[in-house]
């Protein structure tokens, strides 16, 4: 089973995000970068359907060379090889057209990646993907199981989950539970490096959105106090500060 | 106390660990290290938070050793990094061998015992001194963590004098035969494995790998340590046990052969003890900016500034020594006085900022909430073992001088 894993390239979830450029630049300085959580279970669970059945598992990222570390991570945690597409991901649209273009050339089995990166929380690259390869697409995946070319898998759904079966192959955005994050071991470390990262020029694509720029949401106010017996102060601030009533 | 709640992890994707710890880079010493450093580093400190931060308390105040991490420890590769992948090891350089050490030790300094004895004392040995035979028969079992080893130099009666050993043993013919004991032995109530060195019929010391279930040969757990406490120890205990010849390393003899061995450790450790200070550090540096006292955080009082201050201070530098000490290892070059520097200045500072360190938490500092007090005690295990405190005076003022002041 070929399987290929989009991966993406994201500030931690702790990192101060500031911007520079008339607030239309990500500010890098700093930053520490990781696997997009939901691509990193997506890896993860890619790498046991192949120890469990055989195959391999090929990373995706579409991203300039700052990148490779994330990559590299990767493939430490058990990716067999990985291709980079030189492009600074603009927009879902031209990203989910970079990774249509690579997976019609490898005739994948099977295409995973999160449910959404955690950067811009679009969660549209893998249902754009699917529809650009006519393949059925899936999200969000929380379980999935191969068996030959049929596969088994959960979603959750508003209130509830469904399960259901689809013959392969098809696109999925996954998150937990699906399977435990992996943390690289030494060895799988050692041998990343001599793993192949192929670096490939973007596809002829379009980008059909114009960055204008980006916002911070306003910092929290402080908290004001007031005792329990002085309603009439309470409504005083409510009326004159937080102008709610 | 938690900042990301479960609800939180669910909505980021973000692993959930209870356990905050950032390390400080106030010289950006990361820019001196390669992607691949970061990522080990990275990984273990991960399997830390995972596997031994939400544990390690219990584990100490129960006294425990949690026999389920060595598997653990083989799994993500931190038993003899260095090794040639061709024998289990990792084939990495001493800088990552370093990092792990860091990592380990932030979370629990019994831990790293566990792994850098497995790795330094005894793959390290039977890798460097043992044939080929005894490298594929030990090395891969020791690696995986299917065996836990252990390594007996010191004896009730010589500690800082290893050279004065009574342990021996008897050329039989077709095997040796091995008396005496071996104390204070870190991993040996569990080990499957000893790295046990003796002295023969000439007063000459080799090393013998004495392997579990040897008629003669018992190892007793050392009880009530106040420090180490999530750390098995205990004595080797040899009553006429048949070794046989194969399990001679035969490729050195001599104190020289254990001291080489103590060299690797002790580089371990001077990264390792410096993570417990960082720990320690980080704890407090966050506790004052939450704890308010007189309406202030207690951060903003210049008088906990100056242990912050100097805290951060011994760090850098500490941080400094090891990483160029790591080169020197990494080219072959570093000598033994500079690795009794190395691994005194990091255990001496550690046991000083995990005292500020505890002093700011003030009353919480004593409790287990606070990593501090678990590091302190353990501290002085490091402090003692692999050469005390005063002993690497010595070997320091031996290099100065050229004369020797240890008899
Ligand atoms: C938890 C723990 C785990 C250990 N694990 C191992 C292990 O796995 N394998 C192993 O072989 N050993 C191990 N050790 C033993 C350790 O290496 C010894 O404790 C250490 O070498 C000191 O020996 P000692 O305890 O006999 O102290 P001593 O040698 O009796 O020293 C007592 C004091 O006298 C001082 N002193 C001694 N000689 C001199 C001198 N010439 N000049 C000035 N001062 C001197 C010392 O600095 C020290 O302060 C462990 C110890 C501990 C506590």
């Amino acid at each position: 089973m070929k399987i290929l894993v989009c991966i993406t390239h994201v500030p931690d979830t702790t990192s101060k995000i500031s911007f520079s450029d008339n607030n239309t630049k990500l500010n890098s300085a700093g930053v520490q970068f990781i696997i997009g959580p939901y691509d990193d279970y997506a890896l993860a669970r890619a790498v046991e359907l192949k120890e469990a059945s055989g195959g391999t598992v090929t990373v995706l990222n579409v991203g300039e060379a700052d990148t490779e570390p994330t990559i590299r991570k990767a493939l430490a945690i058990g990716a067999d090889d990985a291709i980079r597409i030189n492009a600074f991901p603009t927009d879902s649209y031209f990203v989910a057209q970079q990774i249509a273009a690579v997976a019609k050339e490898g005739n994948y089995d099977l295409i995973l990646m999160g449910r959404e990166s955690i950067d811009f929380n679009g969660g549209m690259v893998h249902g754009m993907v699917a529809e650009m390869l006519g393949l059925p697409s899936v999200s969000p995946v929380m379980k999935l199981d191969i068996d030959g070319g049929k596969a088994t898998l959960s979603r959750e759904i508003e209130g509830g989950k469904e399960t259901l079966e689809l013959n392969l192959p098809f696109v999925a955005g996954c998150q937990e539970p699906i399977a435990e994050w992996k943390i690289p071991n030494m060895r799988g470390i050692m041998s990343a490096r001599t793993k192949k990262l192929e670096v490939r020029e973007p596809a002829q694509a379009e980008t059909k959105t114009k960055l204008d720029n980006y916002e911070l949401p306003a910092p929290k106010g402080e908290v004001k106090m007031i005792d329990k017996d002085n309603v009439d102060e309470l409504v005083r601030l409510l009326k004159n500060e937080a102008k709610v009533i | 106390m938690s900042v990301h709640s479960a609800e939180d992890s669910k909505k980021t994707g973000k692993r959930n660990f209870n356990d905050q710890f950032e390390s400080p880079d106030f010289y950006a010493i990361d820019d001196l290290l390669t992607e691949e450093h970061k990522l080990v580093r990275a990984s273990i400190r991960d399997f830390v938070k995972k596997e031994i931060t939400p544990n390690i308390e219990d584990w100490c105040q129960k006294a425990h050793f949690p026999y389920g991490i060595v598997r653990k420890f083989g799994d993500v590769g931190a038993f003899g990094p260095t090794i040639p992948v061709e024998y289990g090891g990792g084939g990495m350089d001493y800088i990552s061998y370093g990092l792990i050490m860091q990592e380990i030790e932030r979370g629990d300094s019994g831990m790293r015992s566990t792994a850098s004895v497995q790795g330094s004392l005894v793959m390290y040995p039977i890798y460097k001194f043992g044939s080929e035979e005894q490298r594929k028969k030990y090395l891969p079992k020791l690696a995986s963590g299917e065996w836990l080893g252990c390594f007996g130099l010191t004896e009730p009666n010589h500690g800082s004098n290893p050279g004065g050993m009574l342990t021996n043993f008897r050329d039989m013919g077709d095997h040796y035969l091995l008396n005496g004991a071996k104390m204070w032995i870190s991993n040996s109530p569990k080990a499957d494995v000893a790295v046990v060195w003796a002295k023969n019929e000439e007063g000459r010391i080799h090393g013998l790998i004495v392997e579990r279930g040897m008629e003669g040969f018992s190892t007793p757990e050392t009880h009530g340590k106040w420090s180490l406490r999530a750390s098995t120890t205990g004595e080797l205990v040899f009553d006429n046990v048949k070794v046989p010849k194969e399990n001679l390393l035969p490729n050195k003899s001599g104190l020289g052969a254990p001291l080489m061995c103590l060299d690797s450790a002790r580089y371990g450790i001077s990264w390792g003890a410096l993570g417990a200070a960082m720990d320690c550090y980080d704890a407090a540096r966050r506790y004052s900016l939450e704890r308010i006292q007189f309406d202030k955080p207690i951060g903003s009082f210049q008088l906990v500034q100056k242990k912050l201050a100097e805290m951060l201070t011994e760090i850098t530098k500490a941080q400094l020594v090891c990483w160029r000490l790591g080169k020197l290892m990494d080219e072959g070059k570093a000598t033994t006085a500079q690795i009794s520097l190395a691994k005194r200045n990091s255990v001496a500072i550690a046991l000083d900022i995990a005292r500020e360190a505890r002093q700011i938490h003030g009353g919480m500092g004593i409790t287990g909430e606070y990593p501090m007090m678990r590091h302190m005690m353990n501290l002085e295990s490091v402090l003692t073992y692999e050469g005390t405190h005063d002993i690497h005076l010595l070997i320091l003022g031996h290099e100065i001088t050229g004369i020797p002041a240890f008899k």
